[in-house]
């Protein structure tokens, strides 16, 4: 015994380096694999705060870009608006229209926190579960789609962005509607992702919209990016594609959360089908 | 003593703040990223408790890592670089000799010993976290040119700093 006491102290830097070593190890392996919201991420109090500060001084800097995004943003929506019409019918009667329910809701929220040079990037923004923000909402901005709601507080949310190795997001190429789903490729570039599992009997061609498609979290149609080399890197069944993303990740302002209203209903029908 | 106590709490504030609100924005060509935290582990003084060492590297650690969302990771890595530390001294620095509690910086240890130490010291935090933070090997070689091109970054930045708080006539 005290043999063992004297070996432990003289050798106490090696032991002392086994029970750190494993303590944080088991703490990142833990938190990898479950995927929990753990308090330690950048929506707790302190590092939200802090963060929220320096985002503030950041984005006094770039109100230029942001006006200028502003202020395309409004020109195309007032090209949508009634009165930009002629109107060539004489007499109009007002009818209330009850075919449309409203089935996708929008958030405005501000980034304050983001990354792209890293393996798997998150972002932060400034709403959270009391602004109805829920886990597994899509994020997309005004040029394209920018992630998923993974982590809620009060206040804030950590949005899995796009370029992270287990973001897949359901695709089509906007003219001939082949279904793929999107990944970020393994060069870690942010302004590349891979299009993958499109059957190789489509003929796509240079420069063609991808879009999302009605199968994922987003509304159809909302833009990713525009293919632009065809190699096929591992080929076989399925072509590959390189596709430059619309949305900027290094200059990402402002983002809306998209509520879907009927994903609940949708989970729910489709998890009776699997019990069955 | 309270001086060493001071500057050190002093240095491991302001290194969290260069860390985290300068150096995460920095990375050239997605491939070199500067860790200039760890300079705080490589600072403390000599005589510092071994357990006081691997407590201050892992709490470094996990506060890096609450700002860069990967728990565990950064506490990991400086964990390890904490031992290698310990290692590293025992064999090149002998115990006794000094009068006042030296550390071991630039200005008092000299150029050539603090730029081994350094270096050796920073590749091994770097080649653990990264491989640890990308964790497949179909990805070896990516992660291998990060691990250089980082490592050279953050012993730069080191040198840097040491010139700049360097004080002459500490050592005769």
């Amino acid at each position: 015994m005290r043999n063992l006491l004297i070996f432990i102290t003289k050798y106490n830097a090696f032991f002392l380096f086994i029970i750190f070593e494993v303590s944080a190890l088991l703490i990142y392996i833990k938190y990898n694999s479950f995927q929990k919201a753990t308090f330690i991420n950048s929506a707790n109090q302190v590092t939200g705060n802090l963060y929220a500060r320096a985002d503030e001084l950041n984005s006094y800097l770039s109100l230029r870009d942001a006006n200028e995004q502003l202020a395309k943003e409004n020109a195309a929506l007032r090209n949508q608006l009634k009165s930009s019409f002629y109107v060539d019918t004489l007499a109009k009667q007002k009818v209330t229209d009850t075919v449309y329910k409203q089935q996708y809701e929008y958030t405005l929220a501000k980034v304050i926190n983001n990354s792209v040079n890293k393996r798997d990037n998150y972002i932060t923004i400034n709403r959270g579960s009391k602004e109805g923000i829920a886990k597994n909402m899509g994020v997309i901005c005004a040029d394209g789609v920018v992630g998923i709601v993974m982590y809620v507080s009060d206040h804030l949310a950590v949005v899995q962005s796009l370029l992270h190795k287990d973001t897949h997001i359901s695709a089509m190429l906007a003219d001939n509607h082949a279904i793929g789903s999107l990944i970020w490729g393994d060069d870690l570039d942010p302004h590349k992702a891979l299009l993958v599992n499109i059957t190789n009997n489509v003929k796509p061609r240079m420069g063609e919209l991808v879009v999302t498609s009605g199968y994922s979290l987003f509304p159809a149609g909302v833009p990713l990016g525009k293919v632009v080399n065809l190699h096929t890197k591992s080929g076989g069944f399925f072509l590959n594609m390189e596709v430059a993303l619309s949305v900027d990740f290094s200059k990402l302002q402002y983002v809306n959360v998209v509520n879907n209203k009927y994903a609940q209903q949708q989970a729910d029908l489709e998890a009776q089908e699997k019990q069955e | 003593m309270t001086r060493t106590i001071l500057i050190n709490f002093m240095r491991f504030i302001a290194l969290i703040f260069v860390q985290v609100f300068l150096l995460k924005n920095i990375t050239l060509y997605n491939l070199s990223i500067p860790y200039l935290y760890i300079l705080f582990i490589l600072l403390l003084p000599f005589e510092i408790p071994n357990a006081l060492l691997f407590a201050l590297a892992f709490l470094m650690g996990i506060i890096i890592d609450a700002f860069y969302d990967t728990p565990g990771l950064h506490a990991s890595a400086c964990v390890l670089l904490a031992f290698v530390r310990i290692l590293f001294i025992s064999i090149t620095v002998q115990k006794d000799g000094f009068d006042n509690d030296p550390e071991p910086t630039l200005s008092i240890m000299g150029f050539r010993w603090f730029f081994t130490y350094a270096l050796i010291l920073t590749m091994f935090h770097h080649f653990f976290l990264f491989n640890l933070e990308v964790f497949r090997w179909s990805e070896i070689q990516y992660t291998f040119s990060r691990f250089i091109l980082s490592s050279l970054f953050t012993v730069f930045l080191m040198l840097v700093s040491g010139l700049l708080f360097f004080r002459r006539k500490e050592r005769k």
